[in-house]
């Protein structure tokens, strides 16, 4: 069901591959520090009330 | 109508963004998925541009987000530099590596397209160099939050640079008209009557174009709620070395 893209089907391709990519990356990004730094934050607190 | 400024509260910020996040990145996706199938799938071949014309759906939406995300952070800056209100400050640091990576799609997009259109993968037109000086400044941008430990100074720095940096928002935008010169034409969409593109372009360029608006939304409230997080971080470890 791929379109035909005829002479310039490389450089379409390309440029979708290249920026579905990045923008794939950025999201992976912000997804991994939120819950690495959610995670933190909540080992934390639980330490702190355990502690006071 | 609460007032804008209520915003400024991490407390409210985090528990409106909790349910605001979601329901963006949801729409985000269906608007980005609907609009890049239909413009990759259902438009046909321009009668000069051959397919590349399907580059659009990416370039534009893009270079539309890296001009406003800097807006933005103008905004944010500004409103840091004079009100003092965090969470404004983290909206904008936050919005940095988004803005960064959309003007580093157009930039990418542009070349891949201009390649076949223009025969070159790079000319040093206005309008290019002023996106590729913005795409500079964002990475000097994010780079100066890292350099320094201080967050208020970080802050104040950050809100510096960006205001030198809006010039090139700004040429970035309006560099086709101020110099009328280069390889870049001039707006692809216009309000003016006779306008040039079709609606069989139009209609999922202005979805895709909707959905960049959205997912830069969502991600930019992901990130203000993880900087948020981490700014707690810091005060609660801060807390605990001084009580020893």
């Amino acid at each position: 069901m791929m379109p035909d893209l005829g002479t310039y089907a490389t450089e379409v391709t390309l440029a979708y591959v290249a920026s579905l990519s990045m923008l794939a990356a950025l999201i992976v990004w912000i997804w991994v520090r939120t819950r690495r730094v959610k995670r933190a934050l909540q080992t934390l607190e639980t330490r702190l009330k355990r502690t006071s | 109508m609460a007032s804008l400024w209520e915003y400024a509260n991490p407390v409210k910020f985090m528990k409106t963004s909790g349910w605001l996040l979601p329901v963006t990145a949801v729409l985000a996706a269906g608007a980005i998925v609907v609009g890049l199938v239909w413009g990759f799938f259902l438009t046909p071949d321009d009668f000069r541009q051959g397919s590349t014309v399907k580059i659009i759906f990416l370039h534009v939406p893009s270079a539309l987000m890296a001009i406003n995300a800097w807006a933005m952070m103008l905004v944010t800056s500004l409103i840091w530099l004079i009100r003092r209100h965090h969470v404004s400050a983290l909206a904008a640091k936050a919005a940095g590596p988004i803005g960064a990576t959309m003007t580093l799609i157009a930039l990418i997009t542009g070349a891949i397209w201009g390649q076949p259109m223009w025969g070159t993968w790079w000319v040093w037109d206005p309008r290019l160099t002023s996106f590729l000086i913005l795409f500079l400044f964002y990475l000097g941008y994010i780079a100066l939050w890292s350099a320094i430990d201080d967050p208020d100074t970080a802050a104040d720095l950050t809100s510096v640079l960006c205001i030198v940096g809006t010039v090139f928002a700004v040429l970035s935008r309006y560099a086709a008209i101020f110099w009328n010169q280069g390889l870049h034409q001039g707006a692809s969409l216009s309000m003016a009557p006779g306008t040039r593109m079709d609606w069989s372009y139009k209609g999922p360029l202005y979805l895709c174009m909707v959905g960049f608006v959205l997912l830069f939304l969502a991600l930019v409230l992901a990130g203000t709620r993880t900087e948020i997080r981490s700014r707690r971080i810091k005060a609660l470890l801060t807390r605990e070395r001084a009580q020893g």
